[in-house]
């Protein structure tokens, strides 16, 4: 067995070495390689959170900022009524603040409760005609919920009523 | 009238937790005997109290008692029994009250158990609990009455939200609040031993067992939770890094590294003040836990304005906990002395290093989930915090922390010899080789990733068995030697072996069930066939049902492989009635080889149903690992050196080693 044997004299001379390293010196290392390591670690933290943060933009966002394609955010609002079209795996519809529209498709299977005249949010990006590729959608709890980034955009559009309810009616403005 | 008994129930909980929380710590301090030795007897008393209420309760739910306004917001009289006594805790009151039943148990467990606590110290732990309890329960009576009458009764209740209608969810809030409520102990203790201004390794041997326990219960509770997910959302995925799931996730975090800080300050009487300060911050998550999916915080912050009182208490009573906790801190940690001195490269090096990255890792996850709550709560902005964010950040801090699990218990304590240590983990080496070429050649990895899961896998798998084998001298001795051997071997020693196989299987299950995962969506008509990964399924076509409280479309697959029909599949999408909502129920096979996975959604004859079918390898594993770090930590609870306080006495080990 050759190599043990090998490994062991590697060994005793690293601790000579160690040995004549003093002990401030030793210190002073192991300080600056927690430094460094840390310095690193927030690093990475730091810049993939940089990269990570998604905002929640309104319709009326969408439409006053002129936000730019390819660019992840997340849009909430409520199902038009009568704007859901499907074509297979992919589904079109609106989602607005009653003041804006976006129009917003997406591939698969939607959550149990997508309906029509209830709020939702969905997450991608805006391609170049506008439209809203989701790559995500998200309508989750119970049938009086109402997610509170969707209320938000309610009420900055000035189209919230205390009894949620009435959205369920909801049809297209001026229509 | 016996709804009102439940109400003057806790009303005197929290009179007697007053007391208790306040005169034993006078009488610690002062020496006065009588007022020592009512702390036991008053943590009892607690106890009998809160139960009582919880029955109350729990009677109310049973028999549908809808003048309760809490039974009447979410009880129906249709509902199964099971969901009737769940429903006692799957709304915001109840479940405070199920958390303060739990912390006054965990404090008449410490009255009963702490038998070999000098009168004092226990005196001091029982004191904090009470303290601990008076915030609960004056948080429970003057915010979120769980008694509080509706008058006129209404006929019928409104039912539970049927995506809780689920025995995995029965049983997940009380298992995760055993887990964060159980760490309320080790915050106690840690207060207490400051207090007392003396932390030495009787003390980290008298908590451990307790921060175990409450491990234990917490990884099966955040399991149980993920298991649920992932069979009742019907999305096929196991962790969302939601802020619900960072909230429970947090604290297992910290209460890890607490775990294994509390081993070094046993064993080398060392990194006291650390183990003090992750004691009070794991417990101090656990609140923030609590609170923040309980208030409604995390859907925003804005829920605070609908019960201002209720999100002004939270954060006051978080200020005292942690604040307190943290200025006694500052004020009595430069006391704990530390004794043993260790050279970097050491078994409480290794223990270091595992606190440094769960710590980092903690944070991380701290900031992902707390960022979104303080920039709405400043400017107004909305925005949240990707699962690739938590995804960047954690991979990088777990290859170094699961690669280190494998050679740290093979380093002696104070000085190791990391050559020779890994000489011993050639055969790990080895395994890692084998997986690397199995991923390779067979599996055809493309991705870094993949290969490096895989072979941190092999890595601590093998790792953690050469660990065991070399401690009972396998092969290297007489194979009696062996048996006695193991036969004599602690079981803590044991139980830190499963408990690390565990991560091995789940680091595997996660690997290979994202990497070799196989989705298939697409609209199908009836017999029509779809290859998802070696598997086939046929569609049938879809046939209305009837349920209890529910109708359903019912999908039927027939599942293939290798051209034979193996097994029919029939996954639906169910309507109910109270409250009206759709739920998707997916057909699951699950299997420790591949899960098979099938969800029918939108659809009709002529255009045929959307579809989506996955095949998932190994990704059962996953909660299994769980289970199996769970059991590891129960074995190492049922270690006798927990229940003697002697160092080991040979005989009577010899039966109960056959289990």
């Amino acid at each position: 067995m050759p190599k043990p044997g090998r490994r062991l004299v590697v060994t005793t001379k690293g601790a000579a070495v160690r040995k004549g390293m003093s002990r401030k010196r030793k210190r002073l290392l192991a300080v600056l390689g927690l430094v460094a390591g840390l310095g690193i670690a927030v690093t990475l933290v730091l810049s993939a959170f940089n990269e990570n943060l998604v905002f929640f933009h309104s319709p009326s966002d969408v439409v006053e900022k002129q936000l730019p394609p390819d660019k992840r955010f997340r849009i909430g609002g409520l199902v038009l009524q009568d704007s859901v079209k499907r074509d297979g795996l992919v589904t079109e519809f609106t989602v607005t603040d009653l003041r804006h529209e976006v129009r917003v498709s997406y591939t698969g299977i939607l959550p149990d409760l997508f309906r029509e005249g209830q709020g939702v949010v969905a997450n991608g990006k805006l391609d170049r005609q506008g439209r809203f590729i989701a790559a995500e959608v998200l309508a989750k709890h119970d049938e009086n919920y109402m997610p509170p980034e969707v209320a938000d955009a309610l009420k900055k559009s000035g189209q919230w009523h205390e009894n949620n309810g009435d959205h369920l009616k909801l049809v297209k403005p001026g229509s | 009238m016996i709804a009102e008994f439940g109400h003057i129930a806790l009303i005197l909980a929290l009179c007697l937790a007053l007391v208790q929380g306040i005169l034993p710590l006078i009488g610690a301090a002062r020496g006065i005997d009588n007022w020592i030795a009512l702390a036991p007897q008053a943590a009892l008393g607690q106890a009998v109290l809160v139960a009582f209420a919880f029955g109350c309760l729990t009677y109310a739910y049973v028999t549908s008692d809808f003048s309760v306004l809490n039974v009447a917001e979410n009880s129906h009289t249709l509902k199964p029994m099971l969901y009737k006594i769940s429903g006692v805790w799957g709304n915001h009151e109840g479940s405070l009250l199920l958390w303060i039943l739990i912390l006054v148990i965990f404090g008449a467990a410490v009255a009963v158990f702490g038998g070999n606590l000098p009168a004092t110290l226990k005196a001091r732990v029982l004191s904090v609990q009470g303290l601990i309890g008076v915030g609960f329960l004056a948080f429970i009576l003057f915010t979120s009455n769980p008694f509080s009458r509706l008058l006129p009764p209404p006929l019928e209740g409104r039912g539970l939200n049927p995506l809780l209608q689920d025995p995995g969810l029965a049983f997940h809030p009380p298992f995760l609040y055993l887990g964060y409520v159980g760490f309320s102990v080790a915050f106690s203790f840690a207060v207490a031993a400051l207090i007392e201004g003396r932390v030495d390794p009787a003390w980290a041997r008298w908590v451990r067992p307790w921060t175990l326990a409450a491990w234990c219960f917490l990884t099966l509770g955040i399991a149980l939770g993920s298991w649920w997910a992932y069979y009742e959302l019907g999305w096929g995925g196991w962790w969302f890094w939601d802020p619900v799931e960072n909230a429970s996730f947090m604290p297992w975090l910290a209460g890890t590294a607490l775990l294994h800080s509390a081993i070094v300050v046993e064993k080398r009487d060392t990194l006291k003040s650390w183990t003090i300060l992750l004691a009070i911050l794991t417990f101090s998550l656990s609140l923030l836990g609590t609170f923040l999916v309980r208030s409604g915080v995390i859907n925003s912050v804005h829920a605070f304005a609908t019960d201002p009182t209720r999100g002004v208490f939270i954060l006051v009573f978080l200020g005292i906990v942690v604040g307190g906790s943290l200025a006694l801190y500052a004020f009595r940690a430069p006391a704990l002395q530390a004794v043993g001195v260790f050279a970097p490269l050491s078994r409480e090096g290794a223990l270091v290093l595992n606190n440094l990255l769960l710590a980092v890792a903690c944070a991380a996850v701290l900031l992902g989930t707390l960022y979104p709550l303080a920039l709405d709560a400043i400017s107004g902005a909305k925005v949240s915090v990707g699962p690739q964010y938590f995804n960047a950040v954690f991979v990088p801090l777990m290859v170094p922390l699961v690669a280190a699990v494998a050679i740290g218990p093979m380093l002696a304590w104070k000085r190791g010899d990391l050559a020779a240590a890994l000489q011993r983990l050639v055969p790990a080496a080895i395994a890692v080789l084998v997986a690397l070429g199995l991923g390779l050649w067979l599996m055809d990895a493309r991705n870094f990733y993949s290969l490096l899961g895989l072979g941190l896998g092999a890595w601590l798998g093998i790792g953690a068995l050469c660990e065991v084998a070399l401690r009972v001298k396998l092969f290297s001795a007489p194979v009696s030697e062996t048996m006695n051997r193991a036969r004599f071997l602690p079981r803590a020693a044991w139980g830190m072996t499963v408990a690390h196989l565990g991560v091995a299987m789940l680091v595997l299950g996660i690997t290979v069930s994202e990497t070799w995962q196989v989705e298939v969506q697409q609209v199908m008509k009836p017999g029509e066939i779809a290859k998802v990964g070696p598997v086939e399924y046929r569609f049938l076509g879809v046939t209305p049902i009837k349920g209890p409280n529910y109708t359903a479309q019912q999908g039927r697959f027939e599942v293939l492989e290798a051209g034979r029909v193996v097994r029919e599949m029939r996954p639906a999408q169910r309507r109910y009635q109270q409250p009206p909502m759709e739920t998707t129920e997916a057909a699951i096979r699950p299997s420790p080889v591949a899960d098979l996975y099938a969800v029918v959604g939108e659809g009709d004859a002529q255009r045929g149903w959307a579809v989506r079918l996955y095949w998932k390898p190994l990704v059962s594993w996953i909660w299994l690992g769980a289970l199996v770090m769970a059991f590891g930590g129960v074995l190492s609870l049922s270690d006798r050196r927990h229940r003697v306080g002697a160092p080991v006495r040979r005989r009577q080990a010899a039966p109960s080693a056959a289990e």
